[in-house]
C-alpha cells in the first residue's frame, strides 16, 4: 500500500500512575475511514488527542505525512460571539475566504444561515458548522471524537451520510471514536476494537462493503454480530 | 440531501419585544416612586412632617431649579471629571492586573495574596492616609475613586478569565494560535460577560467614594452641596443633591449597560420570566 497519511505509535501513554494506552500502532491511508470503537474511558479520546497534536506527553512516535490534520469535537465547540461563517473561518480570523466558506456552508446543508449565531443553532446543525469548520483548512485527515453522541438517532444518521459525501467529495481521510457499533461499520472501511486499560487493539475488523451503504444490509448484520463477538471475548461488554 | 435539514430551524433572533409592550414595561417601573412622590407631597402639605426637616417634593424641585440656573453645573462638572479620571484609572489598572493574574499561575502565586490583604482593608480607612500624603487637592480624591473602583473590576476579571470553558481553548490550541491571537480571538471575548459585570460594579463604587472623598474636604462637587446643605440646615439641598447623584448613577450605568448589550447580544442567557399570560 501507498506511504499512510498517519504513522502512530503509542508505547505508552499514562496519567499519573494509571497506563491508558499500551503498545498501540495504527496506519491511516490516502482516503480510508477508521473507527475506534471502545468502552469508555478506554482511552481512544486520548488517541486522538494525541494524534492531533493536543496531548504530547506520551512515549511513542507520530508520523504525520499530511501537515493539514482537522479535529472535530464532541461538542461543536462554536465561539458563540461568532456568526456561523465567522465560526467557520476561526482559523483565519477576520481574514477568512468567504467564498470557500459559503460553499461549506451550502455543503453542509445551512444555506442561509451565515449570519445566524451558534445560540439559535440546533444540536445537529451546530455540529454540522463545527464539520465545516474542520474542513475550512482543506485538511487531508479529519480526527472526530464521537462527533454525534450528543445528537439523536435521526440526526445521527443524517450527519454520518453527511460525512461520508463530504469525505469522499474532498478525498479526506477519516479517524473517528465512537461507542456506537453500528457506526462504526457504517462509515468504516476498518473498525479497531479498543479493550480495557491499559487498552491496545484487540481486533481489527475490515468492513469490505463498497459505499453508499445500506443500513438494512445483512453483511453489516453479520458484521455487528461478530464485533459484538469480538466485544465480549475482549470483556468490553 | 442534506440541505432539507430536518433539524428544527431555531429562530435566528430573540422576539424584539415590541415598542408598547416596551413601554408597558417601563411604565411599571414608575408606579412605585411616583406613589412616593405623591404621598410624601401630601404629608408634608398636611402637616404631618415638619418642612425644615423633610421638604416638599414640589419644593426640591423648586431648589434644584434655582441651583441648575446656578452652580449646579459646576458641581456636576467637578464630581463627573473626577469619577472619570478616577474609574478610568482604577480599572485600567485593574484589567491589567486581572489579565496578568487570570492567565498566569506564576503571577497569581506572587501577586494575589497581596491583593487579597489589601482588599480586606475598608477603603475608606485611606482616605486620613491619603489626606496625609497627597493633601486636600485633586490627587486625593481621584486615587481614593481608583482604589474604590480597582477591587470589583479586578476580582470579576481574573474570576471571568478562569470561568473561561477550556473546551474553547482547546480549539485555539488545535489552530496552534500563539498567546497573543489566543488571548485575542478567544480569552478576550470570553471573559468579556464577567468583565462587565465588574466594569458595572466599579462604577458604582467609584461614585460612592467620590461621594466620600467631597465630603470630607472640597470645595465644589456634589459631595461639597451635601455637606453645605447639611451646615446651612438645608435638606432640599441635601435631596436635590441625593436626587442628581442618583441620576448620574444612573446615566453612567446605564451607558456601561447599553454597551454590555451591544458586544454580548451573542449570550444565551435566561433574561427573566414575562407576566406568565
Amino acid at each position: 500500500m501507498a506511504e499512510a497519511l498517519l504513522d502512530i505509535n503509542v508505547e505508552r501513554k499514562s496519567f499519573g500512575n494509571t497506563t491508558v494506552l499500551h503498545n498501540v500502532h495504527l496506519r491511516l491511508h490516502d482516503k480510508e475511514v477508521i473507527s475506534l470503537l471502545g468502552p469508555s474511558g478506554c482511552g481512544k479520546s486520548t488517541l486522538l488527542r494525541i494524534v492531533a497534536g493536543l496531548e504530547k506527553d506520551y512515549q511513542g512516535q507520530l508520523n504525520r505525512t499530511a501537515d493539514e490534520v482537522a479535529f472535530v469535537f464532541q461538542e461543536p465547540r462554536l465561539m458563540p460571539w461568532l456568526t456561523v461563517e465567522q465560526n467557520i473561518g476561526f482559523s483565519d480570523d477576520k481574514h477568512y475566504d468567504k467564498a470557500w466558506v459559503a460553499q461549506l456552508i451550502d455543503e453542509v446543508g445551512l444555506t442561509g444561515f451565515a449570519d445566524a449565531l451558534p445560540k439559535a443553532l440546533s444540536g445537529g446543525m451546530a455540529q454540522r458548522v463545527a464539520i465545516a469548520r474542520g474542513l475550512y483548512s482543506h485538511p487531508k485527515v479529519l480526527l472526530l471524537d464521537e462527533p454525534f453522541s450528543a445528537v439523536d438517532a435521526f440526526t445521527r444518521m443524517k450527519l454520518q451520510d453527511l460525512l461520508l459525501q463530504l469525505a469522499q467529495r474532498h478525498a479526506i481521510a477519516l479517524l473517528l471514536v465512537t461507542h456506537d457499533v453500528d457506526e462504526a461499520l457504517y462509515l468504516s472501511d476498518r473498525v479497531l476494537v479498543m479493550g480495557n486499560r491499559p487498552s491496545n487493539i484487540r481486533q481489527e475488523l475490515v468492513v469490505d462493503l463498497a459505499h453508499p451503504r445500506d443500513r438494512r444490509d445483512a453483511g453489516l448484520a453479520g458484521l455487528k454480530a461478530l464485533s459484538l463477538t469480538e466485544l465480549q471475548q475482549a470483556h468490553v461488554i | 440531501m442534506n440541505s432539507k435539514s430536518k433539524d428544527l430551524p431555531a429562530p435566528l433572533a430573540l422576539p424584539v419585544p415590541s415598542s408598547s409592550i416596551a413601554w408597558k414595561q417601563r411604565g411599571k417601573g414608575l408606579v412605585l416612586p411616583v406613589l412616593i412622590i405623591v404621598l410624601l407631597e401630601v404629608i408634608v402639605r398636611i402637616g404631618w412632617l415638619p418642612s425644615y426637616q423633610m421638604p416638599a417634593p414640589s419644593e426640591i424641585a423648586l431648589t434644584l431649579g434655582d441651583l441648575a440656573e446656578g452652580p449646579l453645573w459646576k458641581h456636576i462638572s467637578a464630581s463627573l471629571l473626577r469619577v472619570l479620571i478616577g474609574f478610568a484609572i482604577g480599572t485600567s489598572l485593574a484589567l491589567i492586573f486581572a489579565a496578568w493574574v487570570g492567565l498566569s499561575r506564576e503571577a497569581e502565586a506572587y501577586l494575589e495574596p497581596t491583593f487579597a490583604g489589601l482588599r480586606s482593608i475598608p477603603s475608606l480607612a485611606w482616605v486620613p492616609l491619603l489626606l496625609l500624603w497627597l493633601g486636600i487637592d485633586e490627587t486625593s480624591k481621584i486615587v481614593l475613586i481608583a482604589i474604590g473602583a480597582f477591587f470589583p473590576v479586578y476580582l470579576n476579571g481574573v474570576a471571568a478569565i478562569r470561568n473561561i470553558d477550556r473546551k474553547l481553548v482547546e480549539v485555539g490550541q488545535m489552530y496552534g494560535f500563539n498567546r497573543g491571537r489566543l488571548v485575542r480571538r478567544i480569552l478576550l471575548p470570553a471573559a468579556l460577560p464577567g468583565l462587565f459585570t465588574g466594569l458595572r460594579s466599579g462604577m458604582s463604587l467609584a461614585w460612592m467614594f467620590l461621594v466620600a472623598a467631597e465630603l470630607i474636604a472640597a470645595t465644589k462637587g456634589l459631595g461639597y452641596l451635601l455637606s453645605d446643605g447639611r451646615e446651612t440646615s438645608r435638606p432640599d439641598i441635601v435631596l436635590a443633591a441625593i436626587i442628581v447623584l442618583a441620576v448620574l448613577g444612573k446615566i453612567s450605568d446605564g451607558v456601561l449597560a447599553g454597551l454590555e448589550k451591544r458586544f454580548l447580544a451573542w449570550r444565551d442567557t435566561f433574561s427573566g420570566q414575562g407576566t406568565g399570560d
